[in-house]
């Protein structure tokens, strides 16, 4: 809550409601607002069809309202704007909260409320949205006083962005909407107690320095809240890392803040991370982490994580402190500042690193990398059956090839998977996916918030069919508004993901994870006003990719993949890090059985 | 190494009087499994802006740690403040307690009432309601002794609690 320094206007030059609330917006630097109108905010879309600087995209769910929020987030570093309607609006749009909650992702969300006097009376399309909404937000609100409005506007956008990022939803009454309200501008308003702490703790900083000038064994392992902090962090971060010549790992929610080519990234870390990656974490003596929050698909089971090593942590929010694994080294703050400091430190520091340690370590790594965890084989023969790696693999170096600026988002699964290992990133914002919830038909929604904060860009979906049919009505609104995101569909008529667990963990019973009825994607794409595309043989994947993305519209490309492939390697739920199955095992059942315990069983 | 012992922590946190902050320190104990063994929330301040929650949980070092971060984040949350690690505190709890009996039993119910240091607020022929403030400790002994001697109903307020001395949070 925060006090204004100066009066409002007075009641006479008052405007309405809905009015007040899109001069805050503007005032906020909102330029998109993704959402879907109702009764309820319908003086909100009357406020929006009298003024320009505001452009409002009209989606096909209010989910996909959210989830393209986070992607127009994710890929400018911006507080994402979603407007629903009371009830149902509200609810659908649950989903996309909780997910921007997980992933940290800062958005606003206005959601419509039956007019005040009516709260509480069962009203039509009445939802307890403070309520329902409470767990999955950062922070909410319920306006109830015409004066406090603009003062929410302007707070909702501060709590977004500020400290560890997050979706604050605001519940507007459709009365406070109509009736006049008085301005104040964001300068005049401060938030009286939410002032997270960003700077972090010189003394800290300086023992940190001094850990790891003295490891032998080091490892980077860096997280989202580098992306978050920037892509200055990120910048600063690897300039650092070079300096120091240690290895770096970057979770899902990381990748992109560190080159992927360069070769002191080992790619990513956890359940279905490198080999080597893996054993790195387990095996180092001394561990940074910057802006990553030691999650369970990356640290295995608990005890065995990580046994021999001094753990630095740096977070902007406490709460990820010591929260899963204790760290002998904790620094709360931003990571932009913190890097900075650490480089300060580290270049001030006269201790050399112990260079014949690391060199061995790096020996070591080397011997790790050999294993190449990452191999496949895809048979070369026209006609052949595309493995789903080396459609990834292709996609990767064709963009390259191409140097169009790429954007990508992913669905949940396999796909997902396989797109974090062979799809590299050499630049944070540039890779949005659903990490913290796992959320099927985040994709989809998620481009297209990109491709409208990016419109030349290239921006490709990489989705399961399973998945993609989560949120496939929002081809729709590509067509409307002429967004020519890529849908690269791994079909494998399978849940993937759900058919590897059932075969590791469940005797190959593959129960419900096969679509028996699957539309004709690109027919499907067509009856959207898309364009459709279908390779079935590895001697059509490369034509497609070049087509669909040299097609200026929305496209659906159907690509036909193996559908008993597995995602090595993996860690099983609940097992050590030095335990993982790799794609060279014969037998992946006998394999995840020798390394799986009946406590893993019971994890997701 | 963090000891895995579970102790008991009396929480002070100091939040902003708005609406549902209440149901987002309960949700968040609700929400992550943390234990409420007492809660207590008034406004503490003259305007009425700055509401006082004291919270008796327990669990590991770890695991208070975490509640007093995740109190933290909360956005209307001003101050938290952990009282059991903080040097002395006192923490007190009011009663209510209605004893029906009549005879003997009625007797030493006041006799008893009166070396507690209970105060009769309430009396008929065949009841008392004794009112009592103490720790809680004291408070489940003197309702322990009642139960034999016809204790019929108990209401308390919960904990509130301050620092001893100067030390404020
Ligand atoms: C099917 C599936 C499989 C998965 N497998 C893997 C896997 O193999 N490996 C993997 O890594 N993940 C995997 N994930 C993702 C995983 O669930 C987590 O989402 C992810 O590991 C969390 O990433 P993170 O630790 O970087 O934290 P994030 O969720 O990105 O959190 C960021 C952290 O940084 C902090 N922070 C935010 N802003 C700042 C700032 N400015 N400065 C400092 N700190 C800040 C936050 O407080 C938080 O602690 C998988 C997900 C799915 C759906
Ligand atoms: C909304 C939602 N429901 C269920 C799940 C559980 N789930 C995780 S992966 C998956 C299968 C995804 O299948 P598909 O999109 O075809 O991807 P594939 O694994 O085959 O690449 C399911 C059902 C989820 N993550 N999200
Ligand atoms: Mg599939």
């Amino acid at each position: 809550m925060s006090q204004s320094q100066t009066a409002p206007d007075p009641i006479e030059t008052q405007e309405a409601g809905a009015e007040v609330l899109l001069r805050a917006l503007k005032e906020q630097g909102v330029e998109v607002i993704f959402g879907y109108p109702g009764g309820a905010v319908l003086p909100i879309y009357d406020a929006i069809f009298q003024q320009n600087a505001i452009r409002h995209i009209l989606v096909r769910h209010e989910q996909a309202a959210v989830h393209a929020a986070e992607g127009y987030a994710r890929s400018t570093g911006r507080v994402g704007c979603v407007l629903v309607t009371s009830g149902p609006g509200a609810t659908n749009a649950v989903t996309g909260l909780l997910d921007a909650l997980m992933d940290s992702i800062p958005l606003v969300c206005l959601t419509g409320q039956v007019p005040t006097h009516l709260i509480g009376n069962d009203a039509f399309q009445e939802a307890d949205t403070t309520g329902i909404t409470r767990p999955a937000t950062k922070h909410n609100y319920l306006v109830k006083r015409p004066e406090d409005l603009a003062r929410v506007v302007h707070e909702a956008f501060y709590v977004a962005r500020s400290g560890r990022p997050g979706p604050v939803v605001i519940d507007l009454p459709k009365d406070i909407l109509i009736g006049k309200a008085p301005y104040v501008s964001a300068a005049t308003t401060e938030h009286r107690s939410y002032r997270p702490q960003t700077e972090p703790d010189r003394t800290a900083i300086a023992r940190a320095v001094a850990l790891l000038k003295s490891a032998k064994r080091p490892v980077i392992y860096t997280g989202g809240g580098v992306i978050n902090a920037g892509p200055a962090a990120g910048a600063a971060m690897t300039a650092l890392v070079r300096r120091m010549g240690y290895p770096i790992t970057n979770t899902l929610m990381g990748l992109g803040a560190y080159p992927s080519n360069d070769p002191q990234f080992l790619g990513m870390l956890g359940m279905h991370g490198t080999y080597e990656a893996n054993l790195v974490m387990h095996g180092c003596d001394v561990m940074l982490n910057i802006g990553a929050r030691f999650d369970d698909r990356v640290t295995g089971r608990l005890n065995a994580f990580s046994p021999n090593s001094k753990k630095i942590h740096i977070d902007i929010d406490p709460s990820s402190i010591n929260k899963n694994v204790p760290v002998d080294i904790a620094i709360v703050g931003d990571a932009g500042r913190a890097i900075a400091m650490l480089a300060e430190a580290w270049d001030a520091d006269p201790t050399p690193v112990d260079r014949p340690a690391i060199a061995a370590w790096w020996q070591q790594i080397a011997e790790w990398r050999g294993i190449d965890c990452l191999k496949f084989t895809q048979a070369p023969a026209p006609g052949s059956i595309i493995k789903p790696q080396h459609a990834i693999q292709r996609l990767y170096d064709i963009t390259r090839e191409l140097g169009r600026e790429t954007f990508i988002t992913t669905e949940v699964g396999q796909h997902q998977m396989w797109a974090a290992q062979y799809f590299r990133f050499d630049q944070p914002n540039r890779w949005m996916t659903s990490g913290g919830l796992g959320t099927m038909g985040y994709g989809l929604p998620a481009a297209m918030g990109a491709q409208i904060a990016h419109p030349d860009a290239l921006v490709i979906d990489i989705a399961g069919e399973a998945s993609i049919l989560m949120n496939i009505q929002e081809m729709s609104t590509l067509c409307q508004y002429r967004l020519p995101v890529k849908v690269f569909i791994l079909n494998n008529q399978y849940m993937g993901m759900v058919r590897q667990w059932q075969e590791l963990l469940h005797g190959g019973r593959y129960s419900e994870s096969y679509t028996d009825a699957l539309p004709d994607f690109v027919k499907l794409a067509d009856a959207f006003g898309g364009h459709g595309l279908r390779a079935t043989s590895v001697d059509q994947l490369d034509d497609v990719i070049r087509e669909m993305i040299a097609s200026p519209r929305a496209v659906i490309a159907d690509i036909c993949v193996d559908q008993k492939e597995n995602c090595f390697p993996m860690i099983p739920s609940g097992a050590p890090h030095n335990e993982m199955i790799l794609g060279t095992d014969s037998n992946i059942a006998d394999a995840g059985a020798a390394k799986l315990t009946d406590a893993g069983m019971a994890l997701v | 190494m963090i000891s895995p012992a579970i102790r008991s922590a009396t929480i002070s946190v100091l939040v902003e009087n708005e609406a549902g902050v209440l149901a987002r320190v309960i949700g968040l104990f609700s929400g992550r499994g943390y234990n409420i063994d007492s809660l207590t929330v008034a406004p503490v301040d003259d305007n009425g802006h700055r509401s006082r929650i004291n919270i008796v949980t327990s669990g590991t070092d770890m695991v208070i740690e975490q509640i007093k971060a995740q109190l933290d984040r909360l956005v209307p949350v001003y101050k938290v403040a952990d009282l059991t690690l903080g040097g002395p505190h006192i923490a007190r709890e009011m009663a209510l307690i209605k004893v029906i009996a009549t005879g003997e039993p009625r007797a030493e119910a006041l006799r008893l009432a009166d070396a507690f240091r209970a105060r009769v607020v309430d009396a008929t022929t065949e009841s008392f309601v004794f009112e009592m403030t103490g720790s809680s400790g004291k408070l489940d002994a003197f309702a322990a002794l009642m139960r034999p001697l016809g204790l019929a109903e108990v209401s308390r307020t919960g904990v509130a609690a301050l620092a001893r001395g100067t030390t404020i949070i």
